[in-house]
């Protein structure tokens, strides 16, 4: 299917159009507990984008030796196997970031946004398709990171990156409450409302939670087409 | 020694809740959380693996990986062990337990790829508690997770009579609606040293 369309609409796609953030709302743990510091987000987007190449590679690779039954577990070893790669070479080569990750490092495993490609693209795909997919993805993801990360830092202790924005002999005071978890929903979702006005005007739909399409388990999940199914959409009295 | 263990449950309940301060299974608090049976189900259903997981993972990891010198294999070691028990957790509460499975078994696939199950037998690890310390901080983990759980399925449920501004309908209010309610919690900042310290 998606073989047919140019390969550099499969990376572009990831970027706006299908942001696995914005648009899918996929990987909120992690885009909500490390976005307190541009070096922290940077830091688990690249990882986290590492791992989404290098398992979406293989898993397209395999596609036709994995049984349709077991590619779930299938494809949950493989991802950790990449993500205990990632976490060693952290550990070695980039001790602050690993500590300023700590246990979201290992938690990529159950990243969505992995899983969830896994299962709707590299399972159906070819291998440079599904690399490409990957990094729109990884960029995609480490974007809306980036801006959580940049808002959140610059609001909550006066820098970006480390850069003391806010001196200290300014009358304000940066407002701690944007890097406590309660500033993360909240920029969240602020953001989330731009990203659907900005898909409003282009008459696209809003971003729903996961909108079980998109969704990793949606195979095995028996909560679709009920009332309590992860659709935050009916949610609203219009 | 029960003082240390209730400062473990409190922490883990309050001052550390999964959901509102560690961010730790965000898909379900913010996916099945529109209505209390709903909420009060999928909770009870990840109590229920976390202890589980927390009890089958922390011997293979102390017997099995430590002693072997191979903990470098606890991340592919627990996904896959937490993934094969909820296979298994399914499949013997059909057989043996059908109403407790009409209660929870819904919920269990979901729960394989929920961060919380694994996040909290990390934690345990990274923490270096020991057996009782580990199921203590699951059950506070747990018992944390229901709490927010409900307590922002109530709120939901009077966020859907609410006349919301066009632009935030949906998920950004819900998460702004979040925002408010991991506020309530930052209130306990501190409520584990005043009592136990």
């Amino acid at each position: 299917m998606a073989d047919k369309k140019p390969l550099y609409k499969e990376f572009t796609k990831g970027l706006i159009a299908e942001n696995p953030v914005l648009r899918l709302v996929l990987g909120t743990c992690p885009t909500l507990a490390v976005s307190t510091s541009v070096e922290g987000a940077i830091g688990m987007g690249v990882a986290a984008s590492i791992v989404l190449i290098c398992s979406n590679i293989v898993i397209s690779a395999l596609r036709k030796i994995i049984p349709g039954k077991v590619r779930i577990p299938a494809y949950i070893v493989i991802i950790a196997s990449f993500v205990t790669i990632v976490q060693m070479l952290v550990k070695a080569y980039v001790p602050s970031i690993d500590e300023s990750l700590g246990v979201y490092l290992p938690l990529i495993v159950v990243n969505c946004i992995i899983l969830g490609r896994a299962e709707a693209f590299a399972g159906k795909n070819s291998v440079i398709a599904s690399a490409v997919d990957g990094m729109g993805m990884g960029v995609g993801f480490t974007g809306a990171l980036l801006a959580m990360a940049v808002i959140r830092e610059f609001f909550g202790s006066g820098s970006i990156a480390g850069f003391q924005l806010i001196q200290e002999s300014w009358p304000v005071d940066p407002m701690i409450i944007f890097i406590l978890p309660p500033g993360g929903f909240f920029v969240f979702g602020m953001l989330i409302a731009v990203a659907n006005r900005l898909a409003e005007k282009k008459g696209k739909p809003k971003a729903e939670l996961h909108g079980c399409e998109s969704c990793p388990m949606a195979a095995s999940c028996s909560l679709i087409g009920t009332d309590d199914s992860c659709d935050v959409k009916e949610a609203t009295v219009k | 020694m029960t003082k240390a263990f209730l400062a473990i449950l409190v922490t883990a309940i309050l001052t550390e809740n999964f959901l509102l301060s560690k961010f730790l299974g965000i898909c379900p608090f913010l996916g099945v959380s529109k209505k209390l049976n709903t909420a009060t189900g999928m909770s009870m259903a990840v109590i229920f693996v976390m202890l589980l997981a927390t009890a089958v993972t922390y011997p293979i990891n102390k017997f099995i990986l430590v002693a072997n010198d191979m903990a470098y294999l606890q991340t592919i070691v627990f996904i896959f062990v937490i993934a094969a028990l909820v296979q298994l957790v399914e499949i013997v509460l059909k057989k043996y337990i059908p109403a407790l499975y009409s209660a929870l078994g819904i919920y269990l696939p979901l729960i394989t790829t929920n961060c919380a199950v694994l996040g909290v037998v990390i934690l345990n690890v990274d923490n270096g508690y020991n057996f009782a310390q580990s199921m203590v901080n699951t059950l506070g983990a747990g018992l944390g997770f229901l709490v927010a759980m409900v307590m922002f399925a109530g709120v939901r449920e009077r966020l859907e009579s609410c006349d919301v501004p066009k632009f935030m309908q949906g998920l950004p209010i819900t998460l702004v609606a979040a925002s408010l309610t991991s506020i309530s919690f930052l209130g306990f900042t501190g409520i584990v040293e005043g009592i136990f310290g």
